[in-house]
């Protein structure tokens, strides 16, 4: 009756990654992703996080969800602290840190998503505005100290500028040393960011490889009813028209490149 | 983890019961519960039962499903039958220290318990029969000749069908606050009795606050819908009694007189 969510997955993600997961609506990204912390367990098969096997009874899910934070879709609709620094403390209490500790952490986490700590701890979360209050959500999950984060669609929702600004701390943090999976559906934000993408299709992997590997399999991204980001869409587009350009090309300073190099303009 | 929880226990069919308008069956289902109140004794209850047994048989529903109601209230029956047991004094049957046990106690004891699971079987005929739209439907149109002293039967009736519609959803939202929080390492299970009650603070806060907003929400998508409340509003199937209705009704009403007047 009930049908698998997962088929023949099989992935290895490697330590300062920036793993880009897209997929339509269903095709298990969601599922996936759940299965990294030990929220989810496959009826079959196994998951490891630096070695430690998920699916083993005796695993302390509590020092992998340590390591792998997590960060769900809309995650500011999980708030519920009196202040904004109860509120990203949360995790670091829970593994029972000391006040001295946490404060540490929560300041730490808050200037991570770009929040003032002494001008934001004492509000309530629910006074903020919506593109703050995801930053919090965000810090309640970066004061764990994660070696590994996961973030669910981090822009659904937000303004431009939001958006811009949550993808920058996304980038600041995978600089910094930390390995970030992102589901997005966004192509030009993944085409920017990551260093290697996977395509779900219903339940199974149907690509990976860099974005410049998936992004040309335009036909095949098409039929799943995924695009790929307009410039290269576009870059497509002259080729067929018969102008001679690269067409991995994902980004606009790329792009402008190569149509002065091909049309023999200057700078 | 939620996936299993079902609400309304209705059990979709196509049997004399299931076609009854749901207010013949709220109707009987009353009776049901003033009848097994007003009898007393074993042979008015077994002729209940028997009624009751047919009206199942009548249904198609499975046997089990219909048992399956009296298994969470499995505590409150046993000790209804323990209290009544050692509590009523008369003729001692045997005695264990300070326990007595009395033939008294014993036939109220039976008594009462058949009486609570032939009211749960009764009424869950009626939950298991009718879909949860066509009972709302049903206590509306019962409701409204209350509403001259003040009973606002559409509003109820509108919260109710609001209500169980939502049950899935709040499941559903509480499924994932609860793995957003489990990620930030809060454990729900483990701990006292207060410590549990605390660690629900980071689960319930934010539903709340969800449930409110999405209310909200609701109540604009209503309004953007031309929604002003029951005045005036008309019904796309109107509840109409069938010839089959006023038999049953007949019938009901025949057997509860007949049986409160006998036993």
């Amino acid at each position: 009756m009930s049908q698998a969510a997962l088929r023949n997955v099989s992935l290895e993600i490697e330590d300062g990654e920036l793993v880009g997961i897209i997929g339509p609506t269903g095709s298990g990204k969601s599922t996936l992703i759940q299965h990294f912390n030990g929220l989810l367990k496959p009826d079959s098969g196994k998951v490891f996080v630096d070695g430690v096997d998920l699916t083993l009874k005796d695993t302390q899910l509590r020092l992998i969800r340590q390591k792998v934070g997590m960060v769900f879709q809309y995650p500011e609709h999980q708030l519920f602290g009196e202040t904004v620094l109860e509120d990203v403390g949360f995790g670091p209490r829970n593994i029972g840190l000391s006040d001295e500790d946490v404060i540490q952490r929560v300041r730490e986490a808050l200037a991570y998503v770009g929040l003032d700590f002494e001008a934001i701890k004492d509000k309530s979360p629910f006074e903020l505005s919506g593109g703050q209050k995801r930053r919090v959500a965000i810090a309640g999950v970066l004061a764990m100290r994660p070696s590994v984060l996961v973030l669910d669609e981090p822009t659904a929702g937000l303004d431009p500028e939001g958006r811009e600004e949550i993808l920058a701390e996304i980038s600041q943090l995978h600089n910094d040393g930390i390995t970030v999976v992102l589901v997005t559906h966004s192509m030009e934000d993944i085409a920017r960011l990551a260093t290697r993408l996977i395509v779900m299709d219903r339940g199974t992997v149907a690509l990976d490889g860099t974005p410049v590997e998936v992004f040309r399999e335009v036909a095949r991204l098409r039929e799943l009813g995924l695009g790929v980001p307009e410039i290269t869409e576009l870059m497509h587009e002259l080729k067929a028209r018969g102008l001679d350009v690269r067409t991995d090309i994902l980004t606009v300073p790329e792009a402008e490149e190569e149509i002065i190099r091909v049309m023999g303009w200057r700078k | 983890m939620f996936r299993s929880v079902t609400i309304g226990q209705h059990i979709p069919g196509d049997s004399i019961i299931h076609r009854l308008d749901p207010r013949t069956k709220i109707l009987s289902a009353l009776a049901l519960i003033v009848l097994l109140f007003v009898i007393d004794g074993f042979v008015g209850y077994g002729l209940a039962a028997l009624a009751i047994a047919l009206v199942v048989r009548a249904s198609k529903i499975p046997g089990r499903f219909v048992l399956r109601g009296i298994r969470p209230l499995m505590v409150i029956l046993v000790l209804t039958l323990a209290l009544h047991l050692f509590m009523t004094d008369g003729r001692v049957i045997f005695q264990f220290l300070f326990l007595k046990v009395t033939w008294e106690g014993l036939i109220r004891g039976l008594l009462m318990g058949t009486r609570l699971i032939l009211l749960i079987i009764g009424t869950s005929m009626l939950t298991l029969t009718t879909s949860p739209m066509q009972l709302t439907d049903g206590i509306e149109t019962l409701l409204r000749p209350g509403k001259r002293i003040g009973i606002p039967a559409h509003e109820l009736a509108m919260m109710m069908t609001i209500a169980l519609r939502f049950i899935p959803t709040l499941l559903e939202e509480t499924e994932k606050i609860m793995k957003a929080q489990m990620a930030r390492g809060a454990d729900f299970q483990s701990g006292g009795l207060m410590q549990r009650a605390k660690s629900l603070i980071p689960l319930l806060v934010p539903l709340f606050v969800n449930a409110f907003r999405r209310a909200d929400d609701l109540a604009i998508a209503m309004e953007a819908r031309g929604y002003r409340g029951g005045e005036g509003r008309t019904k796309l199937r109107e509840l109409q009694f069938q010839q089959h209705d006023r038999i049953a009704l007949i019938l009901v009403a025949a057997f509860s007189i007949l049986m409160g007047l006998l036993f």
